[in-house]
């Protein structure tokens, strides 16, 4: 056991793990984050905490992790290379892990570019392997990236993501074995839509024994309508959807209804794959959902560990 | 080469305000090769400026004048006369030309007519695209030839993040994903596995990072005094 966080303790308990997403509002008003982290309540096993998603200022999620603690739920705050640079980034972990947060999921960002402040200097002083060793020093080793010792210890449970709809395919597997020498216990995937090229990663996954050494959590995203089908397929980075699941939603006649089996249809398939450990839900703007698709995709009640 | 783009003519009468003895000074070197700012570019420049005074009905002498390079008090040194007789310099060169200048005869006004874009090279006629950052510290030899702190939009030196598609970043179809490029150059060359080294975080103190950079070279300086 590392830090003993509740997502360790069901990843460790062998347990098909579910975590879920929050994304902090663009303000400070955080009632509706709080809210549907109450909905999650019992549901998932921690909760992931976006930082500043899309390049979106929004309050930070360190700020909404801290809340969470409060409230006696765990949060996994991300942690982009975007906007700080190792001096904040190594701040903010020790601030995160004197806050009561136990779970840090590194991670690029997307570029700034794609958000509200496309004239931000992005900073990318390190990437995002950078980052997990660099972590991983510093709970291991007590060492900050630039060598000096820390003063008293600190741990996390550390995460990352990795794409398997990224391209060039054959490395991300090689990718995934870097990101798992760097130091992370725990992976969550892009979100999948395309079950036929995430089985071909997983296998390519388990030639090398990688299942073994890292928990590998599948994305799952439940569509609400053709329009946000469309605008995933069209607009966010990194997510790929197949033609038959766009043909599938417009089809149907209950077009959220489809959305939810889909997902669910999908986390089932992940539980039966060799080396998947857990699912990793993010129902974006469609929160309240969360706790249905857990208990019909038969996963609640979730393991007291 | 430095690569440049003339600013706005909008801009440049902005600049050049009320001033009535204008000179646009246009460098020989790499603004010229780039077609932004040589002997060309200067008279067109100083010939629309021209225009548009007279349409103004605002008296104004406008010239055009191009030497070697901007950027070396050798080649100022030569027309220091000439530019003397101006009120405002409009320069065509790279910050590097407007800075130096400055320097040299702080009592001459030097503004710049050009956006100095990056350092890089005409992929084509009339195409430029950047190829060095000037980190101050070449990795080069570790990508076999593709700069990733340059050409990644993040400057990921262990990539490629999880936004490469079809060989393309994640910012525009219109960009090649470095890193799938670096890919597919060390799969080429048999040399895959040299990826697998975790590269550790780079020391941008050699970059503009660090302040201002100068280089000293002892061994070419002249001696003084001796």
């Amino acid at each position: 056991m590392i830090v003993g966080s509740n997502l360790e303790k069901v990843i460790n308990s062998g347990n098909f793990a579910v975590t879920g997403e929050l994304g902090p509002p663009k303000s400070a008003d955080i009632e509706t984050l709080k809210h549907h982290a109450e909905e999650m309540r019992h549901y998932v096993d921690a909760y992931n905490i976006t930082d500043n998603q899309t390049a979106i200022v929004r309050t930070s999620s360190i700020a909404c992790g801290a809340v969470l603690v409060q409230m006696g739920l765990e949060p996994i705050i991300q942690i982009t290379v975007r906007d700080r640079n190792r001096v904040c980034i190594q701040s903010d972990v020790l601030g995160a892990s004197a806050l009561g947060i136990k779970n840090v999921l590194c991670l690029s960002g997307d570029h700034q570019q794609f958000g509200n402040e496309p004239g931000a200097k992005g900073v990318y002083d390190i990437d995002s392997m950078q980052l997990i060793k660099g972590l991983k020093d510093m709970r291991d080793d007590g060492v900050f990236m630039g060598g000096e010792e820390l003063e008293a210890p600190v741990s996390y449970y550390l995460g990352a993501v990795e794409n398997p709809f990224a391209d060039p395919f054959e490395y991300r597997v090689d990718r995934l074995e870097k990101k798992v020498n760097a130091g992370v216990s725990f992976i969550q995937t892009q979100c999948i839509f395309d079950l036929e090229r995430f089985k071909k990663w997983m296998e390519l996954v388990r030639e090398r024994g990688l299942h073994k050494k890292v928990a590998i959590l599948g994305g799952v995203t439940p569509i609400k309508s053709l329009g946000a089908a469309r605008y995933m397929k069209n607009n966010v980075s990194g997510i790929t959807i197949p033609d038959e699941v766009i043909d599938r939603i417009k089809g149907a006649e209950k077009k959220k209804e489809e959305g939810l089996k889909i997902a669910i249809e999908t986390i089932e398939q992940l539980k039966e794959i060799e080396g998947v450990a857990g699912a990793h839900v993010m129902a974006i703007a469609w929160e309240e959902k969360v706790p249905e698709i857990v208990e019909r995709a038969g996963l609640y009640p979730r393991p007291n560990v | 080469m430095i690569v440049g783009e003339r600013k706005p003519f909008e801009q440049i009468e902005e600049i050049v305000d009320s001033n009535s003895k204008i000179l646009v000074l246009g460098c020989g070197t790499c603004v010229t090769v780039c077609l932004a700012g040589g002997q060309k570019e200067a008279e067109e420049l100083a010939a629309s400026l021209r225009i548009k005074c007279k349409k103004d009905n605002k008296q104004a002498e406008v010239d055009a004048l191009t030497i070697e390079r901007q950027c070396e008090y050798e080649f100022v040194d030569q027309v220091k006369s000439r530019l003397d007789e101006y009120e405002i310099i409009i320069s065509l060169a790279c910050g590097v030309g407007v800075q130096t200048i400055t320097e040299r005869y702080p009592s001459l006004l030097v503004m710049p007519g050009l956006n100095t874009k990056f350092m890089g090279y005409p992929l084509e006629q009339g195409v430029w695209s950047e190829r060095c950052l000037g980190c101050g510290d070449c990795v080069l030899h570790l990508t076999r030839g593709i700069c990733p702190v340059t050409r990644c939009a993040k400057s990921i030196l262990n990539g490629p993040c999880g936004g490469s598609a079809e060989g393309k970043c994640e910012l525009s179809p219109e960009i090649d994903c470095a890193w799938h490029l670096i890919h597919e150059r060390l799969s080429n060359l048999g040399r895959l596995k040299e990826l697998e080294t975790i590269q550790p975080p780079k020391d941008w103190s050699s970059s503009h990072h660090g302040g201002p950079r100068t280089i000293v070279r002892e061994d070419v300086r002249l001696d003084s005094g001796e």
